[in-house]
């Protein structure tokens, strides 16, 4: 079989202008070579000749490599009977040259055959054999017949021991590289036969591993495997090959493995990997890393501490559930038994997706917390069971672990550890567990504020229902522990309040429909949902402004303008037919701050008000909704108030003046004379503005160099339609949106105060 | 309060550790004011929609409510033949409570004992690989019990027993125990065996006689393959109470047994216990005073009993025993011990025992 192809590859070689398969290098490569090999005299005239002449001498000399190791092969396709090393010079150079090319490029399959059947045919000696194996590093795949023919050299055992440890971990390390491997699973008792043999046991075990399916557990198997432990001891390989056989058929053998989890097996690749890293570069390109991230559910190393051994701190481990099955239906349930995939093998999110319609839940299902893999597993079961365990679990130990109220001592580590997994769980699953959501009710009252950043990542998981005891049970307590604590908690709280009010409308938005379908027992109406969500809207508004009043600081105004943010835009943006205006608390001192951040925030967030409703208002006529639009005419005659002040403020150099809020900022003019601040009118406009007086400045400092003094009421005219469009230049992005939304110039060169806004007629609610 | 009067002043033995008793009479007072229990908050039924499901939510506070009364469960008796109910009894059974079991079989006890079997002994050699089905030393049954059931609702009870031969010993030879569990349900919550679905089995009281090391192994095996948590109930001074008066108005034919209350007094250097025991004669004449309906005890009465004993203890000794802590308490129907243990001693009464601590089990288990 050799030499038909042997003749048909030197057919080929005759035509030596053919383009060579091998990759195609670059230009001045091919100089380098055709440079060492001198075969390129003339000079460069054209392109094409002298890339034919690279082609060529690239060619000439892969064909004089291919040559040769066509050459080897056919020497060593008819080796017969017991060769000799010493002396041989033929026998060297053909091994040199398989060596070369082996380690480089990788060997065809067909020299794969020839060269691993005859390095265990034991024709050479042990050197020339090792030498052999070494370098039998494959340019594509092993064929399985390949691997077949040398199993039965294997078994005949005309080789040497060392040859035969040398070829078991050579298939160790090709495993993956076999194209199929039916008949290797078939000859999976032969293999087994070799566990007896002392020096083979470990890598026999490997093997094993590796090619060990469910079928292949058997009892007389097991049994068989036991009794060499029995004789062998603890042996760390045969622990490795029970574990597969414990996952695929927990019912027949049963381990316990001691706390320290070391490896199994020993690396047998260390051999090979270097040159087969060298050959899968040159053959494939760079080597795509590719999504084999490793999900997969890791072998937790077993803590050393003790532990209770009901401390439910322990996280289970995935493990397959044990399916007993009577003795008596094991026959026809055979067949149905290595349908399951077992969980323990889920590593990569590609095995998830080839076996989920086969893939069973582990046995504890608290299991899940740690891997992505199954938390997208049970995302897609509607089976009410799967959560029924998981919240039977979670909630005992969220009670007996976690609450800091039943006076137990608790590892702060460990808890800590624990909410965050739940919390990824939860940002994970996009949704949130109940038990924790009870959780939190039992302890948001007691809180001391420990766990801070864990129990405020759980609250804003908590689910949108119409339930009337949120207030007391939730709002009471947080805002008794809001007032009295630092300026970061605060911050957190409504950082945390915010992403609730996201997760809910973003809920909202999905399966509000279904909600009012179902027949729900709680009477959870669309209407209760929405005012749930106004109650923590009102709630947010009521702490934000005593928080204000209480300390004035920029970053907790900041935070509260995110939150309102969400609110600005949620009928547009999520179908919620509700909007809310921040209160005056939260308006005017973020009108009146000091940072250009919140007043361009604050700009940007009245222009969304302003889309939200004008769209409210077209949809209340044009489109008959299903929705009930909580908007009332107060709503609009509000946010006209707002609007006024603000365009007062900045624009008209009317502050003070133009605010008809019963809340606002309306002052007589002569209180304001008593003030002794002249100009007091103008000293809130977009440039003596305390935010954007430094911008202010700086765009005169441009404009007439830094000597001269500057006076800011030099700002006006054409100067001013700049000074805006410097600071639209400078991210004043919402106060750009606001003021062309707002404010309807007469002229694109009017003065300051010639200018019209806008407002929303107000329109009364059927 | 009014029946009071009409009890005959019987002998009383008062014993403090070291002291000798002396004969004193007893007298109902009620002067002082015991300090009430942590403060009884309703209790909320609320239902949840989740996305995948209805799931039951009892919105107890986190202070677990008492209840104002209890109900009498009726007494089954129990036949005498059998033998592993007089087994139960006069043995030191640790509480677990239990959360519902998945996919728990009654008709596989075969196959769950030989894969217990085979765990257990895999355990105690680690490393060494353990084939399930053959004989072991250690030999795991499973049975079940149904005699005590409280009503059709409950699930039959589960016994588990440990046994072992020695290492070389005949055929013949008895097999030693090494422990005994049960899992059981007498009375369960009605509202809540009647939400779960069918996968579950609701056992939440789990009892044990044993060594700790088999307990762990036991519970850790439930644990992985039916998907349950195990934790320790513990029964507070509350409840003792509770037991006291309940227990000593159950009727016995013969054996009368003393009352006993174990209190216990944190100072340096040791802790000073108090034994207070009662003649199970005037306990009982002062419950019958105390007690009004037939199937039902209200708080109030508890309150009295333990009042009027504590009243009468004072006047002895001037020691407010309601300031001491109540650790232990014997009955002739049987005793129970804060720290969750509990011995059994009166045959009849053994469905009245486990269904208030099967209702002491479900409280604690957050469903």
């Amino acid at each position: 079989m050799g030499k038909q192809k042997l003749r048909r590859s030197s057919q080929r070689l005759i035509k030596p202008e053919q383009q060579p398969s091998y990759g195609k290098g670059d230009l001045s490569a091919r100089l380098r070579n055709g440079k060492e090999r001198g075969d390129i005299t003339e000079k460069i005239t054209t392109q094409k000749t002298h890339q034919d002449k690279c082609h060529s001498a690239d060619d000439q000399a892969e064909a004089s490599e291919h040559d040769l190791l066509e050459q080897a092969l056919q020497y060593f396709g008819k080796v017969e009977g017991h060769v000799q090393l010493k002396g041989n010079d033929t026998l060297l150079k053909h091994l040199n040259t398989v060596e070369r090319v082996g380690t480089q490029r990788g060997l065809p399959p067909e020299g794969i055959d020839i060269l691993l059947s005859l390095a265990l045919s034991g024709k050479f000696v042990d050197t020339v054999n090792s030498r052999l194996l070494k370098c039998l590093i494959p340019s594509s795949v092993v064929l399985e017949d390949t691997v077949v023919k040398a199993v039965s050299w294997f078994c005949v055992g005309q080789c040497t021991a060392s040859t035969q440890v040398l070829f078991i971990r050579w298939l160790i390390t090709m495993f993956d590289l076999i194209d199929r491997k039916e008949k290797l699973h078939a000859l999976y008792g032969c293999f087994f036969c070799f566990l007896q043999d002392e020096r083979l046991c470990p890598y026999i075990c490997h093997f094993l591993y590796l090619l060990t399916k469910k079928e292949s557990v058997k009892p007389f198997r097991v049994r068989k495997l036991l009794d060499l432990q029995i004789r062998v001891g603890k042996q760390p390989h045969l622990q490795g090959l029970l574990l597969l056989y414990k996952v695929y058929c927990p019912e027949l053998v049963s381990l316990a493995l001691p706390t320290r989890v070391k490896t199994f097996f020993k690396n047998s690749e260390s051999l090979w990997k270097a040159q087969m890293m060298t050959v899968r570069r040159k053959n494939l390109g760079s080597p795509s890393v590719g999504l084999q991230v490793d999900f997969g559910i890791k072998q937790v190393p077993l803590q050393s501490k003790k532990r209770k051994w009901n401390s439910l701190m322990n996280l289970p481990i995935s493990s397959s559930t044990v399916s007993i099955v009577s003795q008596k239906v094991v026959s026809s349930l055979y067949l149905h038994q290595d349908e399951a995939f077992p969980v323990e093998q889920l590593q990569t999110f590609t095995q998830l997706v080839q076996n989920i319609h086969r893939l069973e839940f582990p046995a504890q299902m608290g299991s899940v917390l740690q891997s992505p893999l199954l938390l997208h597993y049970i995302n897609c079961i509607k089976d009410d069971s799967v959560f029924l365990r998981l919240n039977y679990w979670m909630a005992q130990v969220l009670h007996e672990e976690c609450a800091w109220y039943t006076g137990n001592q608790h590892n702060e580590m460990e808890v800590r550890a624990f909410l965050d997994t739940i919390a990824n769980a939860q940002q994970f699953l996009q949704e949130g567990f109940s038990n924790c959501e009870e959780f939190l009710y039992k302890s948001i009252p007691h809180w001391n504020g420990c766990y801070r950043s864990q129990i405020l990542q759980l609250l804003s998981w908590i689910p949108l229902t119409a339930f009337s005891e949120m207030e007391q049970l939730l709002y009471e307590p947080l805002g008794q522990i809001f007032f009295t604590s630092s300026l970061y908690f605060k911050c957190s709280v409504i950082e945390s309040l915010k992403k609730m009010l996201q997760n809910w409308l973003s809920w909202h938005a999905f399966y509000a429909d279904q909600v009012s379908i179902q027949d729900s027992p709680m009477n959870t109406t669309l209407s209760g949902l929405v005012n749930t969500v106004s109650d923590l809207i009102n709630f947010v508004g009521r702490i934000s402004t005593i928080a204000l009043h209480i300390t004035s600081s920029s970053l907790l105004l900041h935070f509260i303008l995110d939150f309102y943010e969400i609110v600005c835009d949620m009928y547009v943006k999520y179908a919620m037919p509700l909007v809310v205006l921040p209160p005056a608390g939260v308006f005017y001192p973020a009108l009146l701050s000091m940072e250009s951040v919140n007043l361009n925030h604050l700009c940007y967030i009245m222009y969304r008000y302003r889309k939200n409703l004008v769209a409210a208002k077209e949809n209340e006529w044009t489109k008959k909704c299903k929705l009930r639009l909580n908007i009332s005419s107060k709503t609009f005659q509000e946010y006209n108030q707002y609007v006024l002040a603000m365009v007062g403020c900045l624009w008209t150099s009317q502050a003070f003046q133009k605010d008809s809020h019963p809340q606002g900022i309306f002052m007589d003019a002569k209180v304001l004379m008593r003030t002794g601040v002249e100009n007091y009118r103008n000293s809130f406009n977009i440039v003596h503005h305390p935010a954007l007086m430094g911008h202010a400045v700086l765009f005169l400092q441009q404009g007439f160099g830094e000597e001269k003094t500057l006076n800011l009421g030099l700002i006006k005219g054409k100067l001013w339609n700049w000074y805006v469009e410097y600071l639209y230049k400078r991210g004043m992005h919402g106060l750009k949106v606001f003021i062309e939304s707002s404010i309807r110039r007469i002229s694109s060169s009017a003065q300051s105060h010639s200018s019209l806004s806008e407002s929303c007629p107000s329109v009364a609610q059927k | 309060m009014s029946g009071a009067s009409n009890v005959k002043r019987r002998k009383t033995v008062v014993r403090v550790s070291g002291e000798s008793s002396s004969r004193r009479q007893m007298i109902h007072e009620d002067r002082l004011d015991t300090p009430t229990a942590a403060a009884t908050t309703t209790r909320r039924n609320v239902t949840f929609i989740t996305q995948h499901g209805i799931t039951s939510a009892r919105r107890n506070t986190p202070f677990r409510q008492v209840p104002s009364k209890r109900k009498i469960p009726p007494n089954t008796p129990i036949l005498e033949e059998h033998s592993e109910v007089s087994f139960l009894l006069r043995k030191q059974w640790t509480l677990y409570s239990v959360t519902p079991l998945y996919k728990f079989s009654y008709t596989k006890f075969k196959d769950y004992s030989k894969l217990l079997s085979a765990y257990i002994t895999a355990e105690k050699q680690k490393g060494l690989a353990v084939e399930v089905g053959i004989d072991l030393n250690v030999k795991v049954t499973f049975s079940s019990l149904s005699e005590l059931k409280g009503n059709e609702n409950d699930q039959r009870a589960v016994f588990i027993q440990i046994t072992s031969r020695p290492e070389f010993s005949t055929p013949n030879n008895e097999e030693t125990v090494l422990w005994t569990g049960w899992l059981c349900c007498t009375f369960g919550d009605t509202e809540i065996l009647s939400c779960l679905l069918k996968e579950f089995t609701c056992l939440p009281l789990f009892l044990v006689n044993g060594r700790e090391i088999l307990t762990a192994m036991v519970g850790t095996w439930f644990q992985k393959t039916f998907d349950c948590c195990f934790s320790r109930l513990v029964i507070n001074a509350r409840d003792l109470t509770w037991m006291a008066a309940m227990w000593t108005g159950c009727k016995l034919e013969n054996h009368m047994a003393a009352t006993e209350f174990l209190f216990s007094v944190p100072s340096s250097p040791y802790n000073l216990d108090i034994s207070y025991a009662i003649h199970p004669e005037d306990a009982r004449a002062l419950w019958e005073s105390i007690h009004k309906s037939q199937d039902e005890v209200t708080e109030e009465e508890v309150n009295l009993f333990m009042n009027c004993l504590y009243s009468h203890f004072f006047r002895h000794f001037k020691i407010y025993l309601s300031a001491t802590r109540l650790v232990k308490v014997s009955t002739a129907v049987a005793s129970a011990h804060c720290d969750g243990k509990v011995t059994l001693l009166s045959k009849e009464n053994v469905i009245r025992v486990l269904a208030l601590l099967t209702e002491l089990a479900t409280n604690q288990i957050q469903y």
